[in-house]
């Protein structure tokens, strides 16, 4: 505790002085903050954001000092810990969770000369920029492996909030395992919280009783995988590879990666040219991969997934292009179109092919 | 609805049941002795991390399941110390022992975040578990599923049924009584607290070694509240614990069944989500509400410090 303190003291001494003589200030690194919502752990949507700020810091050795606060709740909190950063003069601030955007917004306005970024919302400000990953395009090959795989033609998904981030992500599923299986369904059980071990487990029980014998979550522990691996059926992973709960039953996983997006803004923020953007990278950017494919998956179809994850970085493949129908056989999107980012970012409704009901608002 | 899906419907309240049935049975003979210690979710923390890691080790079942009983013991023995030696505010000490627990737990559990267990196969019970459709259910169980009922009974009989049962509602109904007759109040207040710690531990055991065998923080997930609410909604009486418990694992079960068959449910999810509470307190309340009978299975003297005179 002590050592963190004087710690803290001689940055902000450092700090200081650098201020006072200009000159110092381009040897001395730069102080670069991340918050995230939960512990780092070792899978997961904080662990992901983790790798990517080691990453960043390794790609830019010597140029800047990364430090984290971890397990930031939502809520009075994440202002304090983001005044605390702009306060002890980081350069740049990344907010890794929804629930701190009026929060950062409100300081950001404090803090003009600090470049303040956030994670999957939707609010900017003139320092402040969002940025997200297109996690869709994961799910639509990983909806291939699943309905290619499928022998009941049955899916599942736990999933945790009915948000457009999620609903994307089931749609994406349930239209790139029909464009292979044209028979295949999906059932989807809302636990209704990003993180409870048993109501995930129970639910992936329960999807599998009723006959998915592939399933996958949105949500962010490893108990989906488990179950899956216990019950004889396969699983698709989020976040992270979690191929090691779950040998056999972990077909792959769907990841997003940070590492290069953070080193491009810290490196604009370093030369003073960054601006603020709102960011949806993807496929192209290197935010979203496959965890290695389980060997179970014939070989002529992990060609094909190979060929589509290149189709989707050329930008060729698009999920969500028509015709895309909705599950009361409404068309949306006419063939030969492409729904806008604009409407993907409205989504509220499912796609043909999903049995469930989605619980109204 | 064929007989499968009720097997499994079944199955799966009666495996959500159970941490909450240990935990709120080991509650509820603490607060039968007088004392309020709201630290369960703190206790089941500990006790599960504790077990996960004493299993992961020794590669022992037991060693860890016992593992986890002690660190429940040892997180109550905290309690009592401050509550009953020190006098202090029990719900005070209970909540701080709640926070405290939880983070402690997840300090400890830092390096075990990676770590799997293997799964725990069920014990099937000959005969029994050839019943159609409840065979499977109840009779194909983890061990620690029988062992929450064979406590069930052992709490019934221990309360209502042994003289020590009798010794122990005694001192929650009036300490000084007991006292002035010549029985230990403080001792048997920290023997059922302990009791209450061990039970609490095992609680935790059953969520990181059998039910999820994973560790991660805030696994608990409020369960350890709940098993403390249980206890309140059920007027301190076993078999409607036990019917408590069971009520909230299965109508969360069956919301889960509900909303993967596909039905027009027409509802939003989180109505769904906290219908296992809102059924929970609804039906207990209205098996509970002849007020005179409440006011007898409540013991007085709960949650009041008490320091013998002389």
């Amino acid at each position: 505790m002590k050592t963190r303190i004087q710690r803290f003291i001689t940055a902000g001494l450092l700090a200081t002085l650098a201020g006072f003589s200009g000159a110092a200030a381009a040897a001395e690194p730069a102080s670069i903050g991340f918050i995230y919502v939960s512990p780092i752990g070792d899978a997961g949507w904080t662990y992901q954001h983790d790798q990517g700020r080691q990453e960043m810091e390794k790609n830019l050795a010597g140029k800047v000092k990364t430090h984290y606060v971890e397990n930031v709740a939502e809520g009075a909190d994440a202002e304090r810990v983001i005044r605390e950063m702009a306060e002890r003069g980081d350069k740049a601030i990344f907010a890794t969770s929804f629930g701190y955007m009026n929060y950062m917004l409100k300081v950001s306005k404090k803090y003009p000369k600090t470049a303040f970024l956030h994670a999957t919302g939707y609010k900017m400000g003139k320092n402040m920029g969002i940025y997200n990953a297109r996690f869709y395009q994961g799910r639509y090959v990983a909806g291939v492996i699943a309905g290619e795989m499928s022998k009941s033609n049955k899916l599942g998904y736990v999933a945790a909030f009915p948000i457009p981030e999620v609903l994307q992500g089931i749609n994406a599923f349930i239209k790139g395992a029909r464009s292979v299986n044209p028979e295949a369904t999906l059932s989807v059980i809302w636990v209704n919280s990003w993180y409870d071990p048993g109501k995930e487990r129970e639910a992936a029980l329960t999807l599998i009783s009723q006959g998915a014998d592939v399933v996958t979550h949105h949500t962010d522990s490893t108990a989906v995988v488990q179950a899956a691996e216990e019950k004889g059926v396969y699983a698709i992973g989020y976040h992270s590879d979690m191929s090691k709960y779950g040998p056999n039953a972990h077909l792959t996983a769907v990841t997003h990666h940070w590492g290069d997006y953070y080193t491009k803004v810290v490196e604009q923020v370093l030369a003073g040219t960054w601006k603020p953007e709102s960011f949806w990278g993807g496929y192209k950017e290197g935010m979203i991969r496959l965890a290695p494919l389980n060997p179970v998956i014939p070989e002529a179809l992990q060609k094909r997934v190979a060929q589509m994850e290149a189709d989707l970085k050329a930008g060729t493949l698009k999920p969500f292009a028509g015709p895309v129908v909705t599950q009361d056989g409404k068309t949306l999107v006419k063939a030969g179109e492409v729904m806008s980012d604009h409407d993907l970012e409205k989504m509220n409704y499912y796609l043909e092919g999903v049995t469930s009901k989605l619980p109204k608002k | 609805m064929d007989g499968n899906i009720i097997t499994s419907i079944l199955f799966a309240t009666v495996v959500a049941g159970t941490p909450l049935i240990i935990v709120a049975l080991g509650e509820l003979v603490v607060e039968k002795s007088g004392v309020l210690n709201l630290g369960a979710e703190g206790m089941m923390s500990v006790g599960a991390i504790a077990a996960f890691a004493v299993t992961l080790h020794s590669g022992n079942l037991w060693l860890g399941v016992g593992a986890g009983m002690l660190a429940g013991v040892a997180m109550a023995l905290l309690f009592a110390f401050v509550a009953l030696t020190l006098l202090g505010n029990q719900v005070a000490t209970g909540l701080a022992l709640s926070i405290l627990g939880v983070g402690l737990a997840a300090f400890i559990g830092k390096p075990y975040e990676s770590e799997v267990l293997q799964a725990v196969p069920p014990i099937r019970i000959p005969f029994l578990a050839d019943i159609p459709v409840i065979g499977e259910a109840l009779w194909n169980q983890q061990s620690l599923v029988y062992f929450s009922w064979i406590l069930f009974w052992a709490v019934l009989w221990f309360l209502f049924r042994s003289r020590a049962g009798l010794v122990l509602r005694a001192v929650g109904e009036s300490p000084s009584s007991a006292h002035a007759i010549g029985y230990p109040v403080i001792r048997i207040r920290y023997l059922a607290t302990l009791f209450g710690g061990a039970m609490a531990g095992l609680g935790g055991a059953f969520l990181s070694v059998f039910y999820t065998p994973l560790w991660v923080e805030g696994m608990v997930a409020g369960r350890g509240w709940i098993a403390v609410a249980l206890v309140v909604f059920a007027t301190w009486r076993p078999l409607r614990v036990l019917l408590g418990a069971y009520l909230f694992g299965g109508v969360m079960v069956s919301q889960l069944f509900i909303q993967g068959s596909g039905l027009d449910i027409n509802m939003p999810s989180q109505f769904l989500s906290s219908l296992p509470y809102w059924a929970t307190i609804i039906v207990l309340v209205m098996i509970s509400r002849n007020r005179n009978l409440v006011r007898l299975n409540a013991p007085v003297s709960l949650g009041q410090p008490f320091k013998p005179e002389s």
